[in-house]
């Protein structure tokens, strides 16, 4: 059948790499509402005259939402214009044609002044499902707002959101960069020469904290994404500050402060720039790696206190510190690099097994651990706005680069970065929607 | 406290001035000069000017042994466990050295920097190269050495020793440095 054929030219690498780490995933963590295991339903992006990039664009942005199977048409408008009318500007699409290769859904693209409309046909129940006209910027935001449609054509089509309007932020020789979530326009963030780790999206992905090392000391650096002038967070001016964290409404920074007592957490205000206050007491243990619940009522770190670094949890106020992800003293190894999901209901965060870093789920109020990965080492994972995928830094590859992970069906891809890259952070959704609203 | 002579003190200055202080810690110790004996000089009328120029140079080559020694001493680096920030029992005889050398030489003032090996996560790794630094230098205040003189950084595993990665190379890379960062010269040797 060419439609399985073309499915497996196309999944046979991903499909190989997913399996590796599917294993214990098929335990069952299950985050999506949509998802009917094994049937993602076929999708073609129909080619749209003078939009090509756009077409590009959204057919990667609607696969990475590994909610459909896309189906390729390369060379098919031909063949659709002949069979009974094509999918050409204004005129109606062949259903049954891609009906017949196995599509569920057609995404139907065409010029609109200014800018571009997106058609979602529904093939089973022969309509029109949804459409919309958005102006297309030149210029930085272009891309951008492509992935906004991606996202709303995903969320037509399955009832939720992709997570293609957002961006990633890592560091690679020492500079933090910033790249689209498909891994295209990285653009430095922090200058040559400098050492920054650690980077932190703002909640409004507006602003970033990283960071910014020196001789064996460093602050906690706030800069805007546009660029500018930086600030130090209160607390991090002295000694060396690292994991910075941005509070859901994106007034407070929690980070952790080092000095000779130790490693302990602390936060501040980064819009008034005050009120540096201290919540854990380390007494020459570690606290470290502060993330916050969705609500902004808890923090998940990481502690020494008994010995390995393992996860907990507290207030945000400091009080009522727990162990959040439970380990056997003595047999479970070190957990590091916490990420709390954007739904609350979990944490992200890695562990050693065997010696190598693997990426574990917790469920916040069950307390049951999921291991994610087992090839290679994989670490510092970070959420995607949709909760179902899961970006971490893995050298199945060689050399340390980005993977995602979607959880709800194991596959697994690589986010091309060039050169050895570290510590990545996923951004909420960006920006307020520009679109129009739907029909 | 045993007076060093006015001519140790200002050879063994010379020598710190003309060796920048203070020698980098990764270098092994310059072979000793060989230096061969005066032959034995041929009965002279008046040789006093001679004998106490060799003099001089004997005891100037001694105090910059002493010197050698005693940085070397101060900058002996420690190592550590995988994951462990406790002075291990095999270390605590360089840290003993280097506080008696604090204690015979008031001014002087050491900067202690923490590493980790690669394995660990990055940000967990400058906590625990931190940790590292603090043990050194709380041993070290147990030993009577004031902890204003005594600072605490931490490089993580951005700045490893050795850049294999094997265990030989991350054991090497577990570690703390020590730097002087004042009263440098004219150091005297403990008791």
């Amino acid at each position: 059948m060419t439609r399985s054929l073309l499915l497996l030219l196309t999944f046979a690498t991903a499909g190989t790499m997913a399996a590796q780490d599917t294993t214990r995933v098929d335990e069952g963590v299950r985050v999506g509402v949509d998802y009917r295991p094994g049937t993602r339903p076929g999708l073609v992006v129909l080619p749209g005259p003078g939009l090509d990039s756009v077409r590009a664009i959204i057919s990667r942005d609607l696969d990475y939402s590994d909610r459909f199977e896309i189906i390729p048409v390369a060379g098919l408008s031909q063949t659709a214009s002949t069979a009974g009318g094509g999918s050409q500007e204004g005129g109606p699409v062949n259903y049954e044609l891609y009906k017949g290769l196995g599509a569920e859904f057609a995404v139907e693209l065409s010029q609109a002044a200014g800018g571009v409309t997106a058609r979602l046909h529904d093939l089973n129940a022969g309509r029109l499902r949804n459409q919309q006209t958005v102006p297309l910027p030149a210029g930085a935001n272009f891309r951008l707002e492509v992935h906004r449609l991606s996202d709303e054509i995903t969320r037509w089509a399955s009832g939720t959101a992709g997570a293609a309007a957002s961006r990633m932020l890592f560091v690679s020789g020492g500079r933090v960069y910033r790249s689209d979530s498909d891994g295209h326009d990285m653009i430095p963030l922090t200058p040559a020469g400098q050492t920054a780790l650690s980077p932190a999206w703002s909640p409004d992905g507006q602003r970033i904290a990283f960071t910014q090392l020196g001789e064996g000391r460093g602050g906690v650096a706030v800069q805007a994404v546009s660029g500018g002038a930086t600030f130090l967070a209160p607390g991090s001016q002295t000694a060396l500050n690292i994991t910075p964290a941005f509070s859901p409404d994106g007034r407070t920074l929690a980070f952790a402060h080092s000095d000779e007592r130790g490693t302990d957490i602390y936060t501040a205000n980064v819009t008034e720039r005050c009120c540096a206050q201290r919540l854990t007491v380390g007494r020459y243990a570690d606290n470290l790696s502060p993330t916050f619940s969705p609500d902004g009522r808890r923090i998940a770190f990481i502690s020494t206190r008994a010995g390995p670094p393992q996860l907990y949890v507290m207030a945000a106020d400091g009080t009522d510190q727990e162990l959040l992800a439970p380990f056997d003293y003595g047999a479970t190894g070190s957990s590091n690099a916490p990420e709390w999901s954007p739904d609350g209901a979990s944490v992200v965060f890695h562990r050693e097994v065997s010696g190598s870093p693997q990426i574990f789920v917790v469920d916040v109020s069950g307390r049951r651990i999921r291991q994610l990965t087992s090839s290679g080492r994989n670490e510092d994972p970070t959420w995607a706005p949709d909760g179902r995928h899961v970006a971490f830094i893995s050298d199945r590859s060689g050399r340390r680069q980005i993977w995602i992970v979607d959880m709800e069906t194991g596959r697994v891809r690589q986010l091309a970065t060039p050169g050895a890259t570290r510590l990545p952070s996923w951004s909420r959704r960006l920006g307020r929607t520009t679109l129009a609203p739907n029909p | 406290m045993r007076a060093p002579s006015l001519l140790m003190l200002s050879a063994a200055a010379a020598f710190a001035v003309a060796c920048g202080g203070r020698p980098a810690p990764e270098e092994p110790a310059p072979e000793p000069t060989p230096t061969a004996e005066p032959a034995p000089a041929p009965t002279p009328v008046d040789d006093s000017a001679d004998r106490e120029r060799m003099e001089r140079e004997r005891m100037a080559r001694e105090a910059a042994e002493r010197t050698r020694a005693v940085s070397a001493d101060l900058a002996a680096m420690i190592n550590f466990d995988y994951d462990q920030a406790t002075v291990r029992q095999a270390d605590q005889a360089t840290l003993d050295r280097k506080a008696a050398v604090l204690q015979a030489n008031a001014n002087v003032k050491l900067r202690i920097s923490g590493h980790a090996d690669e394995r660990g996560s990055d940000e967990y790794n400058l906590a625990l190269g931190n940790r590292r630094a603090g043990a050194a230098k709380r041993y070290l205040e147990n030993k009577g050495i004031d902890g204003s003189r005594l600072e605490v950084i931490s490089y993580g595993e951005e700045r490893p020793l050795n850049p294999g990665t094997d265990e030989t190379a991350f054991a090497q890379n577990r570690r703390d440095e020590f730097e002087v960062t004042g009263g440098g010269d004219n150091l005297v040797a403990p008791q």
